[in-house]
């Protein structure tokens, strides 16, 4: 599964100028993304975790280094990439039905209009949707709204999808079924998808491999391998051994001590779902 | 609507960004999937439209029959019987006159206001999206905007002489900043992350504007539509009166000197129906096109 990097970072930086004076945000990120993989980025908030998904969806000029997309510098958003956003409600056009939704970047691309609404009518099968193309987004549950993003990143047909933080606003059982339908998905359409998230459990559960993040300006603290494999349950995968042990490794390196006990692990901003393993 | 800029408008959006996300971040669980459940609800309201069109119809109704029974048998010159206002709006403006003066009246009306919105709607588009060039000519818009079209007449007349030309330019004139000013600020407060969304799936800019950004504004822009209509009537009536030889308000005031006094209270009346007619259209309009932003309120509450 791993060959040449669909998708490279390069000594990326990023710095904002403040009221205070420059701030530099990102500091010399390197990532290499392997076709096929599945990549999550976790950091606390604030440390820049959207700012860098911007970067490398060409939305944001990085301040130094590059993002290469096949070995070619990514300058603006390039066709090859889809961004899931986080909130949904105000990523999807409410004036629009969901299947004009997931249509509306096909136009751009040139695809004939027959070939639009299968990929489009596709797109929304695999994301358990397909009786509902003729809803507007608003008529729909929050969980089935970022279903309906998802779509519209399938449909568009990238060779990576990146998702900024795309469950942060469900609630717990719809954010459970949806990571799964993520994993569904891609092992469907083969997809490499690079994810940013705060929470360690949904990073270490969805990932082949997590980038973290952290410090201040913020650097790839650590690169771990889950080697959780393909086949991914919410009750088995979290309760092995090697899912707690990855994850209490990364709750240490995000806090930046050794063990944390009880409930002082939340309002860091990353967070594991419940404290009573964080020292495994 | 908290959206909806006021009427007339302002340049300024700051004001208005991020009102739609108020019930922005609503939890998935609390709505189960699906449509709203249509039928009873929808059943209810009808039945309350019914019974409130009543209501409007009765009271106008009634205050008809008092008027047309106490003015029965009245020989003032000046409150004729409303039986005589009746006849004469019947076989005066609604015969002879309907094609003389009543189609164009409306016409030049509806040709200065077409020329508005597609002018209004441009112009605003552009100066929502490139924001400097906005406050650059913020100033020189709250002047032109600040003289009011009826007060132009003078110049209109020495420019475009007598005529629907002159007509409709005024109109357009008049009409076009609430249209305007709405669009730009509709359009300055679109979500940012839409505009992500449309950058990062390369949408054309054909689309951005027709199937995104107008869209988006388009709670805005119907209100300026809906005020440059009232201003639009104004002006009309006014610029015929001055300066045309035909039309609603240049027989009016005919009337007026020839002191045909029913016939100048029934132009009164019909232009009152007009209003209301045309009012009652625009929110038929206004109820097709603005269907997505109701339903969007009402289940973000």
């Amino acid at each position: 599964m791993h060959g040449a990097p669909v998708l490279s970072v390069r000594g990326l930086s990023k710095r904002y100028h403040t009221r205070a004076g420059e701030r530099l945000v990102l500091d010399a990120i390197e990532m290499d993304v392997a076709r096929g993989s599945f990549l999550c980025i976790v950091g606390p908030s604030g440390a820049g975790k959207t700012t860098l998904l911007r970067c490398m969806s060409g939305l944001l000029e990085p301040t130094d280094g590059a993002v290469l997309l096949d070995g070619e510098r990514i300058d603006k958003p390039p066709d090859r990439l889809a961004v899931v956003f986080q909130d949904y409600s105000r990523s999807l056009m409410p004036w629009m039905s969901v299947e004009r939704n997931v249509l509306l970047p096909l136009r751009a691309k040139g695809i004939p209009r027959a070939e639009r609404l299968r990929l489009a009518r596709e797109a929304l099968g695999a994301v358990g949707l397909s009786g509902s193309g003729d809803h507007y987004p608003w008529q729909l549950s929050g969980g089935m709204q970022q279903r309906v993003a998802i779509a519209r990143a399938l449909a568009y047909q990238p060779e990576a999808m990146l998702m900024d933080e795309p469950f942060a606003s469900v609630d717990a059982q719809t954010r459970a079924d949806l990571e799964d339908l993520i994993l569904g998905v891609r092992e469907e359409f083969k997809m490499t998808i690079i994810l940013v998230t705060h929470d360690i459990d949904e990073a270490v559960y969805l990932g082949d491999e997590v980038v973290v993040l952290g410090g201040a300006p913020t650097t790839v603290q650590e690169r771990i391998q889950t080697g959780l494999g393909e086949r991914r349950d919410q009750l088995t995968t979290k309760s092995r051994p090697e899912f707690t042990q990855t994850r209490g490794r990364i709750l240490r390196l995000i806090r930046g001590d050794g063990c944390v006990q009880g409930n002082s692990a939340q309002g860091d901003g990353a967070q594991v779902r419940s404290d009573s393993q964080a020292c495994a | 609507m908290a959206r909806s800029a006021p009427a007339g408008g302002r340049l300024s959006g700051s004001r208005l960004t991020g009102d739609r996300l108020s019930g922005g971040r609503r939890s998935g669980g609390r709505r189960s999937g699906g449509r709203r459940s249509g039928g009873r609800r929808s059943a209810g309201r009808l039945g309350r439209r019914t019974g409130s069109v009543a209501l409007e119809l009765a009271v106008p109704a009634a205050l008809l029959a008092a008027w047309w029974v106490l003015s029965a048998g009245s020989s003032s010159l000046y409150f004729p019987p409303l039986s005589s206002i009746v006849s004469s709006l019947w076989h005066v403006w609604l015969s002879a006159d309907l094609r003389s003066d009543v189609l164009p009246s409306l016409e030049h009306l509806a040709l200065g206001l077409l020329i508005a919105v597609v002018a209004g709607v441009a112009f605003g588009v552009v100066l929502g999206l490139a924001p400097v060039l906005a406050d650059a000519v913020a100033p020189i818009l709250e002047f032109l905007r600040a003289i009011p079209g009826v007060a132009l007449l003078p110049a209109a007349l020495l420019l475009l002489g007598i005529g629907p030309k002159m007509q409709v330019s005024l109109i357009a004139y008049g009409t076009i900043w609430p249209i305007l000013l709405n669009t730009a600020d509709g359009v300055r407060a679109v979500d940012p992350v839409i505009r992500d969304v449309a950058r990062s799936y390369r949408i054309g800019t054909p689309d951005r504007l027709l199937r995104i950004v107008i869209p988006a504004a388009s709670p805005q822009i119907v209100t300026g539509i809906r005020t440059a209509l009232s201003i639009g009537i104004t002006v009309i009536v006014f610029s015929e009166m001055v300066g045309s030889t035909n039309g609603i308000g240049y027989q009016i005031l005919q009337a007026q000197r020839s002191f045909a006094v029913p016939q100048m209270w029934a132009g009164m009346v019909l232009l009152g129906l007009i209003g209301f007619l045309l009012n009652l259209a625009f929110r038929e309009f206004e109820h097709v096109v603005l269907r997505w932003h109701r339903g969007m309120r009402a289940t973000s509450r």
